[in-house]
């Protein structure tokens, strides 16, 4: 197997997750979108973990984890409140800082 | 080494099929089940690449538990559960092409650097064992962070959430 | 010699102190009783530096041999004895060997044997790149000299207050600022090294900008207090430089290393020196007032009276003398000009001195003719340094320090009384009303004033004797500075005390004394301005009551001749002449003010009728122009290009390249523009939108507001940014 098989589709990944986060209107939507971005890199990080022989990759992929766990709370907890005062998630509705 | 490279091609495929569903489907409820499919292709990625702790970390945290969270959050933002709502916004082709121009040029340094790169299969194999280890001595204080973050992450959420 | 190897513990309690009274003076102790820890604290504070005074005393008097300075051979060749490892942990006594050998036993008041000061380093601080740090303490005679004035000062600065600013509704915060200026000036007066000299100097300039806009309500005085800040700041750079350029060129922070250094060899790294002396020269410009920097200070009266007394007059400003002092090798073999001992510090100071003296004569405000005053006093301190002239200076800033607290707290009872007002042309009459005030006042002036037998007679004239034969009679300049600023400085002060005490009262109420908190203070003030002088008074003087052994006390005590002596600085003999010429003047000017005023003698209405006159009056009044100079003229024509420039760059480059950029999203955003005008009514978030619409009008197009356009950009451009890089490297 190649390394760059895997680091390639991190790479697709990540970037499909920037669309996601980019175009989706929906607030939740973009949530996910982060999610699969994260995914991307702990691939990354899990591979490079084998390819040098240590540990560390996957524990920081652990750490990655965790932190998408504690992020995707929060994040979800903001839509929640931004849905229960205007009624909506759409994203595109949020501009109060207009210029 | 055949049989891991068909394994890896399907799992690919699936991954990359996923995950572009996802970002295209006009129906959340798909998308998150898109979501499912990509986060259940990496966690047989992880097994694949040995990594057996993060695959089963990865099937419990996100599929049990951040999906459960993704669904709960599209039900109770009520959100349209069909096509009523025009899931991609009117700047989509502008997004298309910033993550064009993001993955082509993320890959063609990865092939440039990489190129033909073998990856170490005769490596040692780290079993939930040595990842413990590793992360209750070496990592033991940005293991504590972490677990002061999630508290502090599930008080946010419980503050930002409650209603008053 | 306990105290001395242990002098951290004199600053540590007025640093315990200020952090009891911010954190716990208002919970814990009360707010009107938070003055008990500050006035517990200094006094302590004293005690301790009494302690330390009187063991360095005894280290005078009775060396032990480690206390001792070896005498080096004859020669230049001193360098390499120095003992290098000055980073190390040792506890005491590092006596450094050095020196040149100046002719064996000296008579008079010069000291012999040398005696080298008590450099303890408690730990490393931190290290960078192999260099070390350290953290320690130098004491020595002129160290301890400070502690005294500083411990002095500030406790009956703290009794004082307790009166001055009760009911203030910052008396908490005042008492905390107090106690932290103390431990930052004893810090400072004490740094083992020039980092340390450094932090100590910065942390007693944020003390004076807290404690100069103390009353921050009222727009004066937090300009004020930013003025000064600023003006410091300006010094401040000089002060960095100076220093790296000392570490540059001996490679080491150690104040003793350096003037060992220094002193063993006097000619090498002339440039270097001349460098760093004149970046620290800005610096002590700045803290202590002299010419061009001086503005700030009278402005700093802004704060309360007893600030102005502890910071402002006696203890903070002197910081710079004091740098000069500690450092005097640098400033004296950098700023001496080619061979000729000609010193540029002198000159810098005697023209500080005689501006600072003409200014007094043109104020209404008392306190700001003190502050002139003190203006013109630092620069005859600066003017003495210059001359060659160490102890004289050093004892002219001790008799200095308590005569003008004295003043400074005097013309804050005057105003105590007179509601609140510092202007002298509503006093007038108040010495029937105040005569405790009164007393003090003109003993602390005729102090000042340099008449016998007060304080000031004898440090001055230690001065003018100083420039009179300073370095092969080479100042006769300075003389003439002196000799006209002590008879200026005479006249204003008699000014200052007619229109204060004596005439018909011109303001309104009933003036009255001031109670016995400050009362007692400025008796204990005026006490040392009357026999402040004893303490280095002339062999001569003390001859005819057969106790020459107490002759030049200060001079023995204080003077570092361990540093000095390789510099060739002489001591002059006392001379009765200069004595009786220094007294003439000042008489002479308190004799043509007295009749210009009381008995309406002289040119009066003068600057009326005559138009040179007028002025040079006017002149005078507006402070030589120096702040037009430095607000219209340079700061408009550095601040003018610049904003045109930067409206250039604005309206040319900024807004093509983002309208450019942005033009798909202006599209949106005009859309948006529309839509979302009725819906989003939400007072501060469209204020702090409209903030950024005046900033930015240019850039409005992309501020749609959307996370998702900023994402848009954030992410093209780091892919911009990533294509140029693999295309580039």
């Amino acid at each position: 197997m190649l390394l760059n098989q895997f680091l390639i589709l991190g790479a697709l990944l990540f970037s499909v997750g920037v669309y996601g986060v980019l175009a989706r209107r929906n607030g939740v939507m973009v949530l996910m979108s982060i999610e699969l971005m994260l995914n991307a890199v702990n691939i990354n990080l899990v591979v490079f973990g084998v390819q040098h022989g240590v540990v560390s990759g996957q524990v920081f992929a652990l750490f990655v984890i965790a932190v998408a766990a504690a992020e995707v709370g929060v994040g979800l907890a903001i839509v929640l409140l931004l849905y229960r005062n205007r009624t909506s998630i759409d994203v595109e509705d949020f501009d109060l800082m207009r210029g | 080494m055949v049989a891991q490279n068909i394994f890896f091609g399907i799992i690919a495929a699936i991954v990359i099929v996923s995950a572009l569903r996802m970002v295209t489907t006009r129906n959340i409820v798909h998308a998150a089940l898109y979501l499912v499919a990509v986060l259940g292709g990496l966690g047989a990625l992880y097994i694949l690449l040995t990594a057996e702790f993060v695959a089963t970390t990865q099937v419990l945290v996100y599929i049990g538990a951040v999906m459960v969270l993704f669904l709960f959050g599209i039900m109770l933002t009520k959100a349209p559960l069909g096509n009523v709502m025009e899931m991609t916004g009117a700047q989509w082709p502008i997004a298309a092409v910033v993550s064009v121009l993001l993955g082509g040029v993320t890959i063609c340094s990865l092939m440039d650097h990489f190129g033909s790169d073998r990856l170490v299969t005769d490596g040692p194999i780290f079993r939930t064992a040595d990842v413990s280890d590793e992360v209750f001595s070496t990592y033991i204080i940005p293991f504590e962070a972490i677990s002061v973050l999630l508290l502090a992450a599930l008080i946010g959420a419980i503050v930002l959430a409650r209603k008053d | 010699m306990w105290m001395l190897e242990n002098a951290f513990l004199i600053p540590l309690v007025p640093a315990i102190s200020f952090v009891v009274i911010l954190f716990f003076g208002k919970r814990f102790i009360g707010a009107n009783r938070v003055h008990i820890v500050g006035i517990t604290a200094l006094g302590l504070v004293w005690v301790l530096s009494a302690v330390a005074a009187f063991q360095w005393t005894q280290r005078v008097e009775n060396p032990s041999p480690d206390a001792i300075v070896e005498m080096a051979t004859h020669g230049g060749d001193h360098g390499d004895d120095h003992d290098a490892d000055h980073g190390d942990d040792h506890d005491a006594d590092l006596a450094v060997v050095s020196t040149d050998h100046s002719g064996g036993e000296h008579g008079g008041g010069h000291s012999s044997p040398l005696i080298g000061p008590v450099i303890s380093t408690f730990s490393q601080w931190w290290s960078n790149g192999g260099i070390e740090f350290a953290v320690g303490t130098l004491v020595d005679g002129l160290t301890v000299l400070l502690l005294i004035v500083v411990a002095s000062i500030s406790l009956l600065v703290h009794i004082y207050s307790t009166e001055y600013v009760k009911d203030d509704r910052r008396y908490v915060h005042y008492y905390a600022f107090l106690s932290l200026f103390t431990a930052a000036m004893l810090f400072f007066v004490m740094a083992q090294n020039i980092v340390q000299l450094i932090v100590g100097w910065e942390l007693v300039g944020v003390c004076s900008f807290v404690l100069i806009g103390h009353w921050w309500e009222e727009k004066p005085n937090t300009d004020a207090a930013l003025k000064a800040f600023l003006t410091n700041r300006v010094g401040d750079i000089g002060l960095l430089v100076g220093m790296i350029v000392l570490w540059g060129t001996f490679q080491t922070f150690d104040i003793d290393a350096i003037n060992t250094l220094i002193s063993a060899d006097p000619g090498a790294h002339h440039l270097a020196l001349l460098v760093a002396a004149c970046c620290l020269m800005a610096a002590v410009a700045s803290k202590s007032g002299q010419f061009p920097l001086h503005t700030w200070l009278p402005d700093a009266m802004a704060g309360p009276t007893p600030v102005s007394a502890l910071i402002h007059a006696a203890t903070m400003v002197v910081a710079g003398v004091y740098m000069i002092a500690r450092l005097y090798p640098v400033f004296y073999e950098g700023l001496s000009i080619g061979t000729s001992s000609i010193n540029l510090m002198a000159f810098i100071g005697g023209f500080t001195a005689l501006i600072g003296a003409g200014l007094a004569f043109a104020q209404w405000d008392i306190k700001k003719v003190l502050a002139y005053s003190t203006v013109s006093q630092l620069g005859y301190m600066v003017m003495a340094l210059g001359v060659g002239a160490w102890t004289a200076a050093i004892f002219h800033l001790f008799t200095h320090a308590f005569f003008k607290a004295c003043l400074f707290l005097g013309a804050g009872s005057v105003s105590h009384a007179a509601h609140h007002t510092f202007d002298m042309r509503k006093m007038g009459g108040l010495k029937k009303a105040m005569p405790h005030t009164y007393r003090t006042f003109v003993i602390a002036s005729l102090a000042l004033a340099g008449i016998f037998p007060f304080a000031g007679f004898w440090s001055k004239d230690e001065i003018l004797l100083g420039s009179l034969v300073g370095q092969k009679n080479s100042y006769p300049l300075m003389l003439i500075f002196g000799c006209a600023v002590a008879f200026m400085t005479a006249a204003y002060m008699t000014r200052v005390i007619w229109y204060t005490f004596h005439g018909e009262f011109r303001g309104h109420g009933q003036p009255h004394e001031s109670p016995k908190m400050m009362t007692v203070p400025l008796w204990i003030l005026a006490g040392m301005a009357v026999l402040g002088g004893v303490f280095n008074l002339p062999g001569p003087v003390l001859e005819p009551f057969g106790l020459e052994g107490l002759a030049h006390r200060i001079q023995t005590y204080a003077e570092p001749s361990v540093y000095l002596s390789g510099l060739g600085i002489s001591h002059p003999d006392p001379s009765l002449n200069m004595a009786l010429v220094g007294l003439a003047l000042a008489v002479s000017g308190i004799l043509v003010t007295y009749l210009y005023y009381w008995r309406r003698i002289g040119l009066h209405g003068l600057t009326e009728r005559n138009s040179y006159a007028k002025n040079g009056y006017t002149f005078l009044e507006n402070k030589y122009y120096l702040d037009h100079l430095y607000n219209d003229v340079i700061v408009k024509t550095v601040k003018r290009p610049i904003a045109n420039w930067a409206n250039r760059v604005n309206q040319n480059v900024l807004d093509r390249a983002v309208d450019k950029a942005g033009e798909t999203a202006r599209d949106t955003g005009r859309w948006i523009y529309k839509w979302v005008d009725q819906g989003v009514i939400d007072g501060s978030v469209n204020a702090a939108a409209r903030g950024a619409d005046s900033s930015g009008e240019g850039l409005r197009v992309i501020q749609s507001g959307k996370v998702q356009n900023y994402g848009q950009l954030l992410f093209g451009s780091a892919a911009v940014l990533a294509i140029v890089f693999v295309i580039v490297v």
